[in-house]
C-alpha cells in the first residue's frame, strides 16, 4: 500500500499518542498499588531482618501490620545518634538525603554513598517496654546497582542478628545471591566492631566458618567478589562514625540503664 | 471452531513451535525458568503481549504505511509489554520482583515482532487472536517444561513445593547445580528440540 509522507506522519503521531495515553493511563491508576507494595515489601524485610519472619513466608498486609506492631519506628539524628521526635510516618530518607537543608555531602567512602541525610529511619523491636534488636537501612554500590537493605542487631550493639536486601540489580544467580536463604543465615551472631571499635565485620573470599571461630568474617558470594565487597564497604560506611556507630552505642547503653 | 482456526491455535504447539522450530525468545527461555512460579508468570505475560499485539496490529494492518511499519509495530508491542509490566508490579509485587528486567526484555522477545510481520500483517484479528494465543502457549510449553525439569533437578522441588528432599535440608538428594544456572536450561532446551525432530522429522532442516 503506497501512502504519502504527510499521512506517515499523521499515522505514527496518532500511534504514539494512543500509546502514550494507554501506558501513562496505567502507571498512574495503578500507581497507589505499586507504592503501596513497594512499602509492604519494605516492611516484610524489616521483619525479615529481624527475625520476626521466615524468609519464603507469605505475610499479607493485615498479617505484616500485626506482627509490627511490637515495632517502634524512629528517627533518629545520625550526628549525634539520638532520637528524635520526628514523625517517622511521614518520614522518607530517601528523599532527606536528596534535599541539602536536610543532608550533607557523604565523607569519602567505598560505598558509593554521595550524601548523607541528617535523620534515619530505624526500627526498634520492643521486649516490653525495652528495646531489644535495632533494624537499621543500610545502602551501597555492588556491581550493577545500588543495593538497599537492613541489617538487625542485637542488645549490645554489636551482634548481629540478621541481613536482608529488598531492592537490587545485581546478576541473578551471582550477585543476585545476596538474597539466598542460606548465605543471609550465615550472618545471625557475628559481632560488628573490633578491639578498637571501628567496624571490623567483612565479607571475605572462601568460607570463614562458625560466628565463634570468625565472629567478623562471612563467607564470600562465589563468582561475586565485587557485591561481596561492596557488602563490606556498605557495612563498614554504615556502621561507622557518620553512620549509626553512635546510635548503636546508646542503644546499648540505653539497655544498661 | 473450524478446522483452519484449530490449526492456527494449535500449530505452534508442536508443528511449529516458536522456540523448538523458529529458535526464537531463547533468552527469556534460559533467564526465567530456574522456577515454576517466575516461569508461569512470565508465560501469562508473554501469552496476552502476543494476543493483544497480534489484534491491535492485525486491526490497524490496512492502516499502517509499509515503511514504517516496524517502528509501528514496536511502539505497540512496547507500550503492551510496559502496560503489562505496570500490572504485574501492582498485584503481584514479589513475582515482579523476581522477574526483574525480563518482563521489559518481552519488548525484544523475536517471538512477537517475529508474529505481528508474519502474520498479523496479513491476516484478520480473529485469526491473529488464536496466532497469538497459539504461539504464546507453544512458548509456554516450552517455558514450563524446562522450568519444571530445572527446578526440580536444581533445588528439588515444584512451585516450591519439596519434591526430592536436599541432602543439605536432611533429605538424600543430591541437587544438580548446572540445572541452577543458565546453561543448565541449553541442555534441556536442547534436548526437547531433539526429541521433537526426532518425533516430526519433516522439521528437520537440510544439510549443506
Amino acid at each position: 500500500m503506497r501512502h504519502n509522507a504527510l499521512y506517515t506522519i499523521l499515522f505514527s503521531g496518532a500511534v504514539c499518542v494512543a500509546c502514550a495515553v494507554l501506558v501513562s493511563s496505567a502507571a498512574v491508576s495503578l500507581k497507589e498499588n505499586q507504592l503501596r507494595n513497594a512499602a509492604l515489601d519494605k516492611q516484610r524485610n524489616v521483619l525479615f531482618a529481624a527475625g520476626l519472619a521466615q524468609t519464603g513466608e507469605d505475610l499479607d498486609a493485615s498479617e505484616v501490620q500485626r506482627r509490627f506492631e511490637g515495632i517502634r519506628s524512629v528517627v533518629i539524628d545520625l550526628r549525634t545518634g539520638e532520637r528524635t521526635d520526628i514523625d517517622p510516618t511521614g518520614f522518607d530518607q530517601a528523599k532527606a538525603a536528596k534535599d541539602p537543608a536536610t543532608s550533607r555531602e557523604a565523607p569519602q567512602n567505598r560505598a558509593s554513598v554521595r550524601r548523607l541525610p541528617d535523620h534515619a529511619l530505624v526500627y526498634e523491636i520492643m521486649d516490653g517496654d525495652e528495646p531489644s534488636t535495632a533494624v537499621v537501612p543500610i545502602e551501597g554500590y555492588g556491581l550493577w546497582s545500588t543495593l538497599y537493605g537492613f541489617l538487625a542487631v542485637g542488645q549490645d550493639g554489636n551482634t548481629i542478628e540478621g541481613i536482608t536486601y529488598y531492592q537490587h540489580g545485581e546478576t541473578p544467580g551471582l550477585g543476585g545471591e545476596v538474597d539466598n536463604p542460606n548465605w543471609k543465615s550465615l550472618w545471625p551472631g557475628r559481632k560488628i566492631y573490633g578491639a578498637a571499635g571501628e567496624p571490623a565485620i567483612r565479607v571475605i573470599k572462601g568460607t570463614a566458618g562458625s560466628p565463634a571461630d570468625a565472629p567478623h568474617e562471612v563467607d564470600g558470594l562465589t563468582g561475586a567478589t565485587i557485591t561481596s565487597n561492596g557488602v563490606t564497604s556498605m557495612l563498614d560506611f554504615w556502621l561507622g562514625d557518620s553512620g549509626f556507630k553512635t546510635y548503636l552505642r546508646q542503644f546499648q547503653e540505653g539497655q544498661a540503664l | 471452531m473450524t478446522a483452519a482456526s484449530s490449526k492456527t491455535l494449535l500449530d505452534p504447539l508442536f508443528e511449529s513451535n516458536p522456540i523448538a522450530l523458529q529458535v526464537l525468545g531463547i533468552c527469556s527461555a534460559l533467564a526465567v525458568t530456574t522456577k515454576l512460579e517466575t516461569a508461569l508468570v512470565m508465560c501469562l505475560a508473554v501469552i496476552s503481549v502476543l494476543a493483544l499485539s497480534n489484534v491491535s496490529i492485525s486491526l490497524l494492518r490496512n492502516f499502517i504505511p509499509g515503511n514504517v511499519r516496524i517502528i509501528v509495530q514496536l511502539t505497540i508491542i512496547a507500550s503492551l509489554v510496559i502496560m503489562t509490566d505496570q500490572v504485574l508490579k501492582a498485584y503481584i509485587y514479589e513475582i515482579s520482583k523476581q522477574l526483574s528486567v525480563f518482563v521489559g526484555l518481552i519488548i525484544t522477545n523475536c517471538i512477537i515482532m517475529g508474529r505481528a510481520e508474519a502474520y498479523a500483517m496479513q491476516n484478520g484479528p480473529l485469526d491473529s487472536l488464536l496466532d497469538g494465543l497459539g504461539n504464546g502457549l507453544g512458548y509456554s510449553a516450552i517455558l514450563m517444561a524446562t522450568a519444571f525439569l530445572r527446578e526440580l533437578l536444581a533445588q528439588g522441588t515444584v512451585f516450591g513445593a519439596v519434591v526430592l528432599p536436599k541432602v543439605h535440608d536432611g533429605g538424600w538428594y543430591n541437587p544438580n547445580g548446572l540445572l541452577g544456572i543458565s546453561a543448565g536450561a541449553f541442555f534441556i532446551i536442547g534436548l526437547f528440540i531433539w526429541a521433537l525432530r526426532s518425533w516430526k522429522t519433516d522439521q528437520v532442516e537440510p544439510e549443506g
